[in-house]
């Protein structure tokens, strides 16, 4: 397992994988660097299929968290799993709207609408 | 226009310090009632170019530092932030919203900044930026 405090809370709800962000800001580098190490080893170590990402904790994310969220969508697909985020407040969807990213990522309002069909 | 707060501080290459003036001037804000979009946008601005100082300007060296120079009145911030980096050229950085770049894991902190504030302008040689953000309407 990854180095660092957890910073994702794990959950198995039928057959999807729900990562909850603890955080309520990613911004600081170490914490960026831990949470996406323990996001990438949701598919690198565990192979895990189908996998959501849930926001509604977090209120403040950077760039460098951007580019992790990229990095963890490269390597989904790579191993042809799924990824969907969900509960993004409206001045983070700002971020994704801006930066063109809502393009690339299934994003989803709330959880259960994530879980759905995935 | 009434100063609320005016104040220079000049900073290690160290982004927990880059934090704790992000903090000073964000709970500044809020105490002034600034909108939570208004202050969600400075704290990012904030964030993207002291880590740009930091790290892409001083390349994180711990014999240079960072001047923070920060104006707040009631309907303004003003913020200038300059490192000892050798600069960089604007017409350099890449589109990051551009199809072949959208993929990229980095280079959308200058973006984020120039969407969130009111006026963003660097020196010619690129090693100090001035952001200005006013307060929006309520």
């Amino acid at each position: 397992m990854s180095s660092g405090q957890r910073r994702l809370d794990i959950e198995e709800i039928g057959g999807v994988t729900v990562a909850k962000f603890v955080d309520k800001k990613i911004l600081d580098e170490t914490n960026i660097q831990n949470i996406g190490n323990q996001l990438f080893a949701l598919v690198d170590e565990d192979g895990r299929k189908k996998i959501v990402l849930d926001f509604s904790i977090v209120e403040y994310l950077s760039s460098a968290a951007l580019g992790k969220l990229i990095t963890m969508d490269k390597k989904v697909k790579a191993a042809k799993s799924k990824l969907r985020l969900c509960c993004i407040r409206p001045e983070i969807y700002e971020v994704f709207e801006i930066t063109r990213l809502n393009k690339i990522f299934d994003i989803k309002s709330t959880q259960e609408e994530a879980l759905e069909g995935i | 226009m009434p100063v609320h707060e005016q104040f220079e501080v000049v900073i290690p290459s160290d982004t927990e310090a880059g934090q704790a003036v992000q903090e000073r001037i964000v709970s500044r804000l809020e105490s002034l009632e600034y909108s939570v979009r208004d202050v969600f946008g400075v704290r990012l601005a904030l964030e993207e170019a002291l880590v740009n100082a930091i790290k892409h300007g001083n390349g994180l060296d711990p014999d240079k530092t960072v001047r923070v120079n920060c104006l707040i009145e009631d309907d303004l911030l003003r913020v200038e932030i300059e490192d000892q980096g050798p600069g960089f050229n604007m017409g350099e950085v890449p589109d990051p919203t551009a199809e072949e770049n959208l993929e990229r894991p980095c280079g959308r902190g200058i973006m984020l900044i120039k969407s969130f504030m009111t006026n963003v302008e660097y020196n010619a040689k690129g090693n100090r930026v001035v952001l200005e953000k006013k307060r929006s309407p309520a």
